[in-house]
């Protein structure tokens, strides 16, 4: 069973986010860096199932050096060895089309992902993948096992979820509660330094999408405190003042 | 061209895609060319014409008996074939799983260019430029789309969809299926029925911890049925089981973008606010004073849930 598990490098849930360069640079001053959440449940199902079945996790990153710890992070959680695609990510397409590069030459029986990435949100880059390597791409995936060459797995629908049967190759997506999140232990980080990290450089692609200038919304005004006693001028309130009823 | 694709639920067109072709028409009309709609399985002409009153000119209807799962590898086939037959250069796609799954295949068969969560009408003066919502809501960035096809993945209340008199023309389109996107076995399906979505509702009441339990939640039923909201939970709700899973609201979980979004006793975590911060009015209602949801709340209640549910709930009946 071989593994590649995508991981994305991205600002901490609480980061407050604000600019900086005419507001064309995220301002990283006090930003601590994180694997992205959903990548994170991916990658612990991915040392579940090797746990089990045997074989081996490669963690693949598109970025720069700067995501080299969560990268040692991940090798220290399971991983055997990573790669890393030494540029910036700054569309999907440009991402998927690195990723599945590396996917090909690798031949990996299961491809996971997190559901999104948590800076850019788009939840597209499984099914770009998908689709580049001509094999089918789910998300969100919620529950998985392997029996012999076919995947079980459930994926969240609306309102509830839906139980599907694929054979490998696949492209998942995955969310909780596929499986607990992992921290690393002594052991892990002590053999994730001399773990192989191979930095390889992008292949070209066309300018698909540029990225211009960052906002950040609108202040939000002061919250109306209405007292307990007099709780039911809320729903007036909500009529004729926030017209939302 | 600009095409637009539609979500069908039971045979009718969700609300959120009717949106989309409000917003696909507004780019057509922009760029001068027409707008034209993409559904999938099975609804009737009548339903389907009424995306003509959002400004499609003509609607196409992909329907067979192999589309009746929401199969997101055969509708990117479906719509893959619908942007070469129509020549589309705009393909608009309200934003949902099936959709951002279904978009992403496509782009990477056309090669074009695909932006998820975009927020506003494009500015097309000089190039395409798009605003999209990033980093969970806690911002924006503009983005010069460049591909020959651009895909948009539109976020709920990226325009304000008014329903006009047109009608669609509505035309069978059925391309060759592949058997390639059939490989998956559906082999259950669990499906909360009648229930509200949540990425559709116009009001959604929400409970955290502060329920204090599983069998607590009736007054919060009761409100959203009062309401005709639907309801959602904090991640620890769900991570305990007091609420489904597809509940979960937040950075983890469901993003929503209602008119309305009522918190009871949720304390307002930075993760659970990222699910939220694109609602129009927030209420939270929580014993504690100092909870940090008031700062990103629009109405405050300092009060005990379960004193101040049913009150709300009176309220809203006593008002009909
Ligand atoms: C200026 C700028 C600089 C950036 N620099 C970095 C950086 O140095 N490192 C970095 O990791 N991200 C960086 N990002 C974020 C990066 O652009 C996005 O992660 C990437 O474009 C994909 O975003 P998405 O929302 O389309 O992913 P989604 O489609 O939401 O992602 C789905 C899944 O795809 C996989 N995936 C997505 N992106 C990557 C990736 N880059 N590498 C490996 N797997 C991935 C993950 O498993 C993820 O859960 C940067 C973004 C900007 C704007
Ligand atoms: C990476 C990551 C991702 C996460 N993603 C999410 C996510 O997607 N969604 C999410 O929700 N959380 C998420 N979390 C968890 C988040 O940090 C909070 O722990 C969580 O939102 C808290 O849930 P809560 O408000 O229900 O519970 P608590 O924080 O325990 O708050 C309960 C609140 O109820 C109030 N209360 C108690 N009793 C009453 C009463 N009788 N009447 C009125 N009020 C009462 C209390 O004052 C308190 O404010 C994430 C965390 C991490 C680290």
């Amino acid at each position: 069973m071989k593994i590649l598990v995508c991981i994305t490098n991205v600002p901490d849930t609480t980061a407050k986010i604000s600019f900086t360069d005419n507001n064309t640079k995220l301002n990283k001053a006090g930003v601590q860096y994180i694997i992205g959440p959903y990548d994170d449940y991916a990658l612990a199902r991915a040392v579940e199932l090797k746990e089990k079945l045997g074989g081996s996790i490669t963690v693949l990153n598109v970025g720069e050096a700067e995501s080299d710890p969560q990268i040692r992070k991940a090798l220290a959680i399971g991983a055997d060895d990573a790669v890393r695609v030494n540029a910036e990510p700054t569309d999907s397409y440009f991402t998927a089309t690195q990723i599945a590069a590396i996917a090909k030459e690798g031949g990996y029986d299961l491809i996971l992902m997190g559901r999104e990435s948590i800076d850019f949100n788009s939840g597209v880059v499984h099914g770009l993948v998908g689709e580049m390597l001509g094999i089918p791409s789910f998300s969100p995936v919620m529950k998985l096992d392997i029996e012999g060459t076919t995947a079980k797995f459930a994926r969240e629908i609306e309102g509830g979820k839906e139980f599907l049967e694929a054979p490998l190759p696949l492209v998942l997506g995955c969310q909780e509660p596929i499986a607990e999140w992992k921290i690393p232990n002594m052991r892990g980080i002590m053999t994730a330094r001399t773990k192989p990290l191979k930095v390889v450089e992008p292949i070209a692609v066309g300018d698909m999408a540029t990225l211009g200038q960052y906002t950040l919304p609108a202040p939000k005004g002061a919250c109306k405190m209405i007292p307990a006693d007099q709780a039911e001028t809320l729903i007036s309130l909500l009529k004729t003042e926030a017209k939302v009823l | 061209m600009v095409l637009i694709f539609v979500e069908l639920d039971n045979g009718s067109i969700k609300k959120t895609s009717l949106e989309a072709v409000a917003y696909g028409a507004a780019v057509a009309k922009a760029t001068g060319t027409t707008a034209t709609a993409l559904a999938i399985g099975t609804a009737d002409a009548a339903e389907l014409a009424k995306t003509g009153a959002y400004g499609a000119t003509k609607i196409l209807h992909a329907n067979a008996a192999e589309l009746a799962n929401e199969n997101a590898m055969a509708y990117a086939s479906v719509l893959a074939a619908a942007v070469k037959n129509e020549n589309a250069e705009v393909v608009i796609l309200p934003k949902s799983g099936l959709c951002d799954a279904m978009g992403a295949r496509a782009a990477a068969k056309l090669g074009a260019s695909i932006v998820s969560g975009v927020t506003e009408l494009p500015d097309v003066s000089n190039g395409f430029k798009v605003t999209r919502s990033i980093y969970t809501g806690k911002a924006f960035a503009t983005v010069d789309v460049k591909g020959a096809v651009k895909i948009l993945g539109i976020k709920k209340n990226a325009i304000e969809a008014v329903e006009g008199a047109g009608s669609a023309t509505v035309e069978a389109f059925m391309p060759a299926l592949n058997n390639g996107d059939f490989v998956a076995k559906v082999t259950g399906q669990e499906k909360a029925s009648g229930e509200l979505s949540l990425t559709e509702a116009d009001i959604i009441v929400s409970g955290g911890r502060g329920m204090k339990g599983p069998d607590n939640w009736q007054p919060l039923l009761d409100l959203a049925s009062a309401l005709g909201a639907a309801t959602g939970c904090s991640k620890p709700v769900s991570d305990l089981d007091w609420r489904p899973h597809h509940e979960h609201i937040g950075q983890t979980g469901i993003k929503v973008a209602p008119n309305l979004y009522i918190a009871c006793g949720i304390s307002g975590a930075i993760q659970h606010l990222a699910g939220v911060n694109s609602s129009k009015v927030i209420v939270a209602i929580n014993k504690d004073p100092e909870a940090p949801f008031f700062k990103a709340a629009d109405y405050g209640i300092v009060g005990d849930v379960f004193d101040i549910l049913p009150r709300l709930t009176k309220a809203v009946k006593d008002a009909k």
